[in-house]
């Protein structure tokens, strides 16, 4: 230990303890409104009212995960009926109504008022924050809906509704959102993500819709950590009537697809769908593990197709650095949101689009093998805001 | 990726410094920047907006304490009602007078129920418990089969039959009291709770099992609808508690404080690795600081009030950003810091320390050392230290039992430091437009 570093340490601890070294890098200064108090009664002992949450859907219209005719450009629903003035929730339980249908209510009153007030953004915020789209993001899309409402002199509330989809879809503008097969066979997708998110299941849908389109499939089990997690992929292989190769547990989940890349070019199989351990963006060996794993691809002379990072549409803040730390170590190409036909909105999935490119490709709107669909914007954005 | 709250904070109350007692305008500042901080972290809206106006409340009458930055002390209210509303003490298991005492987990999809299940019964074992691990997820495929792996695993007994999830619960029951067995673990399937078919399962699984304790399993990752999903299974089953999963990712877990809200219930335990070991009674005390994002800044704030005197620390840092900091002036920070206790001890506490630094071993001889040589020193000299030449040095040496290398290595390294201070913008020629300690330790703060 050198003297000098004892002086450096004992200057921070003097500073931090004299108060001011928390300064912020960067102070940011938001145009976060002060809340209108409310007076709670004993918020922590209620219990929510029975009401069933809203689902959003993101469905377009039908067609295969891959082949399936390009989603159908609709015109977005901007009429609708006068219903009940919202309020601030004062409590929790209203608080709850207000997080199953965010927008309904903000958006309600703003038709009651027949003007678009000040006030009334910060609803539209609230709602925005309420669907985890994130604060920078939700003030960005209220930002720029505000000025699409200056700019075109609107003040008509239908107007107004249809400048803030109009939005929202802006952050969601990536152009494309296709799935690649091309090149030499076998193309390989991966599917990465943290635990829990369902990579296992998406991948059971994905080989099911690929064998139904005449595609030969073979699942590659690398999730060699979670116990049965192969065999899990084992049961979605039977049912997709496709092929898996797995190793022991514990094993090294880098072979495993090498193994499966391998014998897929032998048999001419067209697709190789890796499975992969969820793993947590902060865990720097596991992430390595990852990478080493992607690297595999191209050693075992696959194509790689797809990185396909699946994220929980409960996922809040943390999903930013979920998109961050997998796309900067395996160059993640897409998204998918899972989980949607939950109470979960997956708003986080703006902030990832418009942050770091990521189009979000497929989502997840049920238990059955076609609920994996893929995702349409308009349709995402209309059912957020929706109004009943 | 985020800035903490004490970084935000400061940003907005530090030039206020000054004043008596905190103006409604600086109240209102800072509660904004809670606010931001807290849905950063994920806590609800609305749980937001109630804990800030206990806040409010809280701070305008708050006195302004001497040891205390207006910022500190803001960050104090919100530590104590984060503490507050998280409740102080821990989870206490208490088991049934009839074994065996009944354990059933809920929650949504991949929220990490079976793994939660496992690591539940190894955790009763280790406590000298005789668990058994009952499979009732007969939804999810291979659920069961990972199950039967995590018992094998925790050397804890295992049952589950491919009939429904109720009878399934009810059998798993019966064989744990043939067996003596005097806990029983309960995992049943992820649901959504809007799907109002598998959560009438989910209270039939209940009305059969009548466990002790239910806990729900949340994802530490989770967001906003932590409220909605905490809000519709407390209402459909009686919660005892949550086990709040994956908490050694690095998401701030404002969840926690959601839930809590909505059930009124405690965080029971915490999962907080891979291993199936890695897991525990959940501390309250700790999670606030987590939510914040501050390290354990606040035991150190604690401790400062009670050791530091606050405007011989207010100087020292003044006449550094002033680019005055002299030998003098750090000998006098050093003895107030050493008050505090063994440095090392200190620099784990404070956020944003370097690993490099955090894990550096530091000789506490070495701090009385360099105190001596100091100390050694006349005043003339601390102030400007030039003026050292062989004969000075060699003198100073000797009265500090050193060596006169020792003593200009000293002097040396001190001075390479304030030219580091004012590389950094700490010097005469930045002080002139603003507040000069605002700017410097903003500079610091983004080399830390």
């Amino acid at each position: 230990m050198h003297s000098a570093q004892i002086i450096l340490l004992l200057v921070v601890v003097v500073l931090v303890v004299g108060g001011v070294a928390f300064v912020g890098a960067r102070s940011r200064r938001r145009g976060a409104r002060p809340e209108p108090p409310a007076p709670l009664s004993s918020p922590r002992t209620s219990a929510p009212p029975a009401q069933p949450a809203e689902k959003v859907t993101a469905r377009p219209t039908q067609g295969g995960l891959i082949s399936g005719p390009e989603p159908a450009p609709e015109e977005l629903d901007l009429h609708a009926e006068e219903k009940l003035a919202p309020e601030a929730p004062a409590t929790i339980q209203e608080g709850l109504r207000q997080s199953r249908r965010p927008f309904a209510a903000a958006l309600q009153g703003l038709f009651k008022r027949n003007t678009v007030e000040e006030s009334f953004w910060g609803e539209v915020e609230d709602s925005l924050i309420l669907s985890d789209v994130g604060l920078d993001q939700a003030t960005r899309i209220v930002e720029a809906a505000k000025e699409r409402v200056r700019r075109e002199r609107i003040t008509d509330p239908a107007a107004a509704l249809g400048a803030i989809r109009a939005a929202m879809l802006e952050a969601l503008s990536l152009a494309d959102r296709s799935l690649s097969l091309e090149g030499e066979r076998p193309v390989v997708w991966l599917f990465v993500g943290v635990n829990g998110v369902g990579k296992t299941t998406t991948i059971g849908k994905v080989a099911h819709q690929m064998s139904e389109e005449g595609r030969s499939v073979m699942l590659a089990a690398a999730d060699t950590f979670r116990a049965a997690a192969a065999d899990q992929l084992g049961l979605w292989a039977e049912r997709a009537g496709a092929d898996v190769v797995r190793g022991a547990p514990g094993g090294d989940p880098a072979a495993v697809l090498f193994d499966a890349i391998s014998s897929a070019r032998a048999k001419g199989t067209d697709v190789v769908l890796g499975d992969t351990a969820g793993r947590l963006q902060n865990k720097t060996n596991l992430i390595e593990e990852l990478k080493k794993i992607y690297r595999t691809v191209e050693k075992a002379q696959g194509t790689l197709g797809e990185v396909l990072l699946v994220l929980d549409a409960t996922v809040g803040q943390n999903g930013l650095a979920q998109a961050k730390v997998f796309s900067e170590a395996v160059g993640v190409t897409g998204v998918v949101l899972t989980k949607l036909d939950g109470s979960a909105k997956g708003g986080i999935a703006f902030a990832i689009e418009e942050t770091f490119k990521i189009p979000v490709k497929l989502v997840g709107v049920g238990e059955r093998i076609g609920d994996l669909i893929p995702f349409d914007p308009k349709a995402y954005v209309e059912s957020l805001t929706a109004l009943d | 990726m985020f800035d903490n709250l004490s970084a935000r904070l400061e940003g907005v109350v530090t030039k206020l410094k000054r004043k008596g007692r905190l103006s409604a305008a600086d109240i209102e500042a800072a509660l904004r920047e809670i606010r931001a901080a807290l849905l950063e972290a994920d806590v609800n809206l609305t749980v937001v907006r109630q804990f800030t106006d206990n806040i409010r409340e809280a701070a305008i009458g708050a006195t302004v304490s001497r040891a205390l930055t207006p910022a500190q002390q803001i960050i104090k209210l919100v530590d104590e009602e984060l503490r507050s509303t998280l409740g102080g003490d821990s989870f206490r298991l208490t088991f049934a007078s009839t074994p065996p005492t009944v354990i059933m987990l809920v929650g949504l999809q991949g929220s990490g129920k079976t793994t939660a299940a496992g690591k539940l019964a190894l955790w009763l074992r280790r406590q000298g418990r005789h668990p058994m691990l009952v499979g009732a997820d007969l939804a999810r495929p291979a659920a069961v089969e990972q199950l039967r792996i995590l018992a094998e695993t925790a050397q804890v007994d295992f049952f589950s039959e491919a009939t429904d999830p109720v009878s399934v619960a009810r059998e798993g029951i019966a064989r744990a009291r043939s067996l003596g067995r005097d806990v029983v673990i309960i995992d049943t399937a992820g649901r959504l709770a809007v799907d109002a078919e598998l959560m009438d399962e989910m209270r039939r699984i209940e009305g059969v099992a009548k466990p002790n304790y239910t806990f729900l399993v949340i994802d530490a990752m989770i967001g906003q609808d932590a409220l909605a999903t905490a809000g519709a299974f407390s209402e459909a089953v009686g919660l005892s508690g949550t086990i709040l999963t994956k908490l050694d990712g690095d998401a701030r877990g404002g969840a926690a404080l959601s839930v809590v809200a909505v059930t009124g219930k405690k965080i029971a335990f915490s999962s907080i690795g891979e291993k199936l070991e890695d897991f525990d009674t959940f501390h309250p005390d700790r999670m606030a600081n987590r939510i914040l994002g501050m390290g354990d800044v606040l035991s150190l704030i604690e401790k400062a009030e009670r050791q530091m005197d606050k405007q011989v620390a207010e100087k020292g840092a003044q006449k550094l950003a002033q680019g005055k900091f002299d030998l003098e002036d750090f000998l006098e920070q050093m003895q107030q810091v050493k008050r505090m206790g063994p440095l090392k001890g200190i620099m784990s506490m404070l956020p944003g320390v370097p690993r490099e630094l955090r894990d550096v071993d530091i000789d506490e001889r070495e701090v009385a050392r360099t105190e001596a040589i100091i100390s050694s020193m006349t005043r003339e000299e601390r102030r400007n230290p030039a003026i050292i030449d062989a004969s000075r040095r060699q003198r100073i040496a000797a009265g500090s039992g050193s060596t006169s290398m020792a003593v200009s290595n000293l002097l040396k390294q001190f001075k390479e430091m304030q030219k580091m201070m004012r590389q950094m913008g700490v010097g005469p020629a930045s002080a002139t437009k603003r507040p000069a300690s605002s700017r410097a330790a903003k500079k610091k703060g983004k080399r830390r």
